[in-house]
């Protein structure tokens, strides 16, 4: 069935190219999104922890009153 | 940043994808003429059409941004066009590969299929420049919807010119009536898989650029930041 198909002539490097071409082209575009996602990822870890600070420090209410210079 | 159906887009592109390179590879027959060189046909053509199509698609959802005022009609508009550049450039590679071992040349200038690509590429290749060169956001969307339009409606009229003319050397697919029915199907799957490989690519970047709208919004929101941020862009920012 596939004796037809396959190359039995030149140029099958070429068409090896061609593909290959495609395929790196389609890997260095994820590769530069993954970069994109992971500098997201590490944006929202850092707002994430500075949402927490904020929870986690008291109020302004509480906090010890400022002495003044006598 | 899960859009709605992303990873099922993107399994069905994968599949899609293989399951046409295994089939151009294994099933279609050996062109009579050019042989197994042939084989690049599988590619190159999907590629150009959903390329062609992509920079279409760009220009009626220029329309949009310039009917609804939306910016995000202008971010899906600026989107399409990216990807479309990117698979443009693999068009441009395989075509040249496919040249050299059909013809014994990477190029040939009076080759009108070649030549007018070429020019709707580099058309498109302003596009983002142009973009960047323009500060405000507000007249940069504009200005790139127009352009937007105008180039989508260049790509049918180029091509329908280039096809009408009678002189060719490139290889004519359609309305020929030559490519046999196992080449037939091996072509559409392959178009198939392309214009899901586009529709995901794209689903994938509009989810990144909204992902990053909404933690700059959040990130200003949190640090009590007023005041809007003013740095130059080439992407619209929603």
């Amino acid at each position: 069935m596939f004796a037809d198909t396959l190359p039995g002539d030149q140029g099958s490097a070429y068409v090896a190219a061609a593909y290959l071409f495609f395929l790196a082209l389609l890997l260095v575009y994820l590769a530069i999104m993954g970069v994109r996602v992971a500098r997201m990822r590490r944006e929202l870890s850092e707002l994430e922890q500075l949402t927490r600070e904020r929870r986690d420090a008291p109020p302004a209410s509480e906090q010890e009153p400022e002495r003044l210079p006598t | 940043m899960h859009g709605k159906g992303l990873r099922g887009l993107s399994v069905a592109t994968i599949v899609v994808l293989v399951g046409a390179f295994a089939i151009a590879a294994f099933y279609a027959p050996l062109d009579a003429d050019q042989g197994f060189r042939q084989k690049i046909f599988y590619l190159h053509v999907p590629l150009a059409i959903v390329s062609l199509v992509g920079f279409i698609v760009g220009g009626l959802l220029a329309v949009q941004h310039l009917r609804s005022r939306a910016s995000i009609w202008d971010l899906r508009s600026y989107v399409a066009i990216h990807i479309s550049l990117i698979l443009g450039v693999a068009v441009l590679v395989t075509g040249a590969i496919w040249a050299k071992t059909s013809w014994g040349v990477w190029w040939l200038w009076d080759e009108p299929t070649l030549v007018s690509f070429l020019i709707v590429f580099l058309l498109y290749a302003t596009y983002t420049p142009m973009r960047f060169a323009i500060e405000d956001p507000e007249r940069q969307a504009r200005y790139a919807s127009v352009f937007a339009i105008a180039g989508g409606a260049f790509v049918p009229i180029c091509f329908g010119a280039v096809r009408a003319q009678e002189q060719e050397v490139h290889p004519q697919t359609f309305g020929s009536g030559e490519l046999p029915g196992p080449m037939w199907l091996t072509f559409l799957v392959s178009l198939a898989g392309m214009a899901l490989l586009f529709a995901t690519l794209y689903r994938f970047e509009i989810e990144t650029k909204l992902t990053r709208g909404r933690l700059r919004a959040l990130r200003r929101r949190l640090l009590d930041d007023d005041a809007p941020v003013q740095r130059r862009s080439a992407a619209p920012t929603i």
